[in-house]
């Protein structure tokens, strides 16, 4: 055969072949519009280690579940609403304008169709009108300060997570249901808004349930001090018979170490807050009967179903090392958003972040960590029955433990709807069904 | 709910001797917190004293020192290695990054810069300190490391209703041998009034033979070895994470000020001046403890503008 030939009768089988393709290609259905989300956390920085990593890989794990259809139900149907979801991770590192700038970023440029994410409270104060002015679904997972939903009415910002005042009204309530004696107590947080909050909501609330026990020491070393020897020193010398703290991460391990070193915890009963992230690295380093909190019904605190056994079994199987709480927040705002998205979703079409909003608003929903009632900030804001629980490390098995759990309703630790939180400490805790 | 695990309450306790005690643990507390200042703060002081350099990197000298001194005790608690081994392992590797750092810093970027304007090096050591954080993230990762094993060996004292930890005052020795041997070293060795010279006039030190050059390189290795070695013996107090550089720069940094740039007693002197008021501050009047130390150098530097302990300059026509 010539070479002119040669060449006409491959043309025209690669025409055929692409023809081909072409046509089947135009007989498959079309596929299914991804639904992209910003997760935005610490991956790098000090808060990484504690919250941002494990609520990083909490996403990604679900989000790998859902995108196979392999949650279990309601969360079975594939990605959310049958669409795959495309994940973009952003660090939270930086200052609070850099954290503003990679949310237009994520929003404006990258069109995500939600974010979820942010740790600290300064930024999710800060992303807040943000995203009320982009119009951007957002859904906090892990930052506390009630202030999101009571300063004014959101229309785009959910949380799923319970904001901060529960984690220390059931530490005030669960400490003097077990040390009945109590006369005096102490408390070293950190010198900015979470440890002063945190500090403000346990005292208004011990003076409510219990006024005359005292307040001794109150410290407030500065974030990331490292060194807190004098703290100890002078916590030694003080009649505390219980010690508050809602250290975390680097502080935290610090603070026990140089207070073990000279057997603080052998004079005062300690109250760690988020004490849960530090239970699997600390082990038994950790001060046995210490009372612990997961911000929630998390981690070890959480209740033993098969949505929660699904949970820690994919977690643990992929990072070797079980869920603490921030992964659990991450997994409750996924899962939540999702129910958010196939309420909205009308005959398989991907909704509008309006019809998403109004979907989410006031949802009711039961993940890993227990029941959700978005009741709070007219429906935006989460609240969920919480635990504490005191800290053991079981020798025979050398794993770390809680026991002596005591659950506290979320309509017993969180105020009604409508009401500011620290007023209602103030003002007696009324209306609490304990 | 479960219950029946509910530990007994620790008894209230009688304080006695409050003003006594109160005083003691104002010196103990304060002469700790003076010897992590001296150990972090003594290298960045050496670095500016002979090379004019603020050397923000240090924070990262501080950092590698940790993370290795954090493994190095791994290892040895790993192979079931006595405590006192691990101990000298982590001192040792911290040594040794800080020589390597101090090489490859000194000679591959700061050679270059040499006579730039102080500004811009301090820039350049800014964007080295930020490479450096990466760095540490690129080989250890995000996740903390503990290596509390020396401090928990170390055991501790009851002296009245204070517990001291024997840790805290092995670091005070070694703060305080480390300021013994700056001075022997600067007083008495040939080395020392080499670097007297330079420190006193680069031009002047040049134009008698000293190889400048070489001073500079054998300084900001000695820098950088010390800013490794604060990290390593601070590492067993402390949870070895992300970012404990940048806490160490600006604590360095005032104590360094108040004593005056470039002088290792005047950082010596800095360092207990913060830390006994610091940690008078903590038990008298908890709530201006943040105040403090940049307090004590506000007033400091009104009063004296160059620091306490600054020499004099020479005159240059």
């Amino acid at each position: 055969m010539s070479y002119p030939a040669n060449l006409i009768r491959w043309g025209l089988t690669g025409l055929a072949v692409v023809a081909t393709a072409a046509a089947a290609q135009a007989q498959q259905p079309a596929a299914a519009p991804t639904v992209k989300l910003g997760i935005v956390s610490f991956l790098t920085g000090p808060a990484a280690s504690p919250f941002g990593i494990p609520g990083r890989n909490g996403a990604e794990i679900v989000i790998e579940a859902l995108n196979s259809g392999k949650a279990p139900a309601p969360f079975n149907k594939t990605g959310f609403g049958g669409s795959k979801i495309e994940a973009k991770y952003v660090d939270e590192a930086g200052s609070a304008a850099n954290v503003v700038t990679e949310f237009r970023n994520l929003v404006q440029r990258d069109q995500m169709d939600a974010v979820i994410g942010y740790v600290s409270s300064g930024n999710c104060l800060a992303v807040t009108p943000i995203a009320e002015e982009l119009k951007a679904l957002t859904v906090f997972y892990d930052c506390g300060t009630p202030r999101i939903f009571e300063e004014k009415a959101r229309s785009y910002v959910f949380r799923v997570s319970p904001h901060a005042t529960m984690d220390n009204v059931a530490a005030a309530r669960y400490l003097l249901a077990k040390k009945k004696n109590l006369t005096s107590y102490s408390g070293i947080n950190q010198n900015y808004a979470w440890g002063q909050d945190s500090w403000r909501d346990f005292v208004g609330a011990m003076k409510v349930l219990a006024p005359k026990v005292t307040v001794d020491k109150v410290l407030f070393p500065k974030l990331f001090a490292g060194e807190y020897g004098a703290e100890v020193s002078t916590l030694l010398t003080s009649k505390s018979q219980a010690l508050h703290t809602s250290f975390y991460d680097g502080d935290l391990e610090s603070f026990i170490y140089q207070e073990q070193a000279r057997g603080l915890d052998k004079r005062m009963t300690m109250i760690m807050t988020t004490g849960e992230t530090a239970i699997w690295r600390l082990r038994d380093k950790l001060p046995e009967g210490t009372i612990i909190g997961a911000r929630g019904a998390n981690g070890p605190l959480a209740r033993d179903t098969e949505i929660n056994r699904w949970f820690q079994k994919i977690y643990s199987d992929r990072y070797n090392t079980p869920p603490t709480y921030p992964a659990y927040q991450m997994a409750q705002s996924l899962l939540g958003l999702k129910l958010a998205y196939e309420k909205a979703q009308k005959d398989n079409a991907k909704p509008t972040r309006d019809e998403i909003a109004t979907g989410f608003k006031g949802l009711e929903f039961v993940g890993p960590a227990g029941e959700v009632k978005m009741v709070l900030g007219d429906g935006h804001q989460g609240v969920t029955e919480t635990a504490y629980g005191t800290y053991h490390f079981n020798q025979r098995t050398k794993q770390p433990e809680i026991v002596d759990i005591i659950r506290y309703p979320a309509e017993c630790v969180n105020p009604p709807p409508g009401v500011e939180a620290d007023k209602w400490i103030a003002e007696g805790m009324k209306g609490a069904k304990c | 709910m479960s219950g029946g695990l509910t530990s007994p309450l620790p008894p209230t306790r009688q304080v006695t001797g409050s003003i006594v005690l109160t005083a003691f643990a104002i010196l103990t507390d304060g002469l700790v917190y003076a010897a992590y200042l001296f150990i972090v703060a003594i290298g960045m002081t050496l670095i500016f004293g002979v090379m004019k350099i603020l050397n923000v990197a240090h924070g990262s000298f501080y950092a590698f020192g940790a993370y290795g001194a954090a493994m190095a005790v791994g290892i040895c608690s790993n192979y079931g290695l006595p405590t006192a081994i691990g101990f000298l392992f982590m001192i040792l590797v911290a040594v040794a990054i800080g020589v390597v750092l101090g090489i490859v810093l000194e000679r591959g970027i700061l050679r270059l810069v040499y006579g730039k304007d102080e500004v811009i090096i301090v820039l350049i050591t800014y964007a080295v300190f930020l490479i450096l954080e990466d760095v540490i993230t690129l080989i250890w990762g995000p996740r903390s490391y503990a290596a509390y094993e020396p401090m928990i060996a170390a055991g501790n004292i009851e002296i009245g209703d204070l517990v001291l930890s024997n840790y805290d005052i092995i670091l005070v020795a070694i703060a305080a041998g480390l300021a013994a041997f700056a001075y022997w070293s600067l007083k008495f060795t040939r080395y020392g009034r080499l670097l007297t010279t330079v420190i006193f006039d680069r031009e002047t030190a040049a134009a008698f033979g000293i190889n400048v050059t070489l001073v500079y390189t054998v300084t900001f290795i000695i820098g950088a070895m010390l800013g490794a070695l604060g990290g390593a013996v601070m590492a067993p107090k402390i949870s070895v994470t992300l970012g404990i550089g940048v806490e160490v720069i600006v604590l360095a940094f005032a104590v360094v000020a108040i004593g005056g740039m470039g002088s290792i007693e005047g950082a010596l002197t800095g360092a207990l001046i913060v830390g006994i008021c610091r940690a008078a501050a903590v038990h008298l009047v908890p709530q201006i403890e943040l105040f403090v130390i940049y307090g004590v150098m506000a007033l400091v530097l009104v009063i004296r503008p160059y620091g306490l302990f600054v020499r004099a300059q020479p005159r240059k026509i």
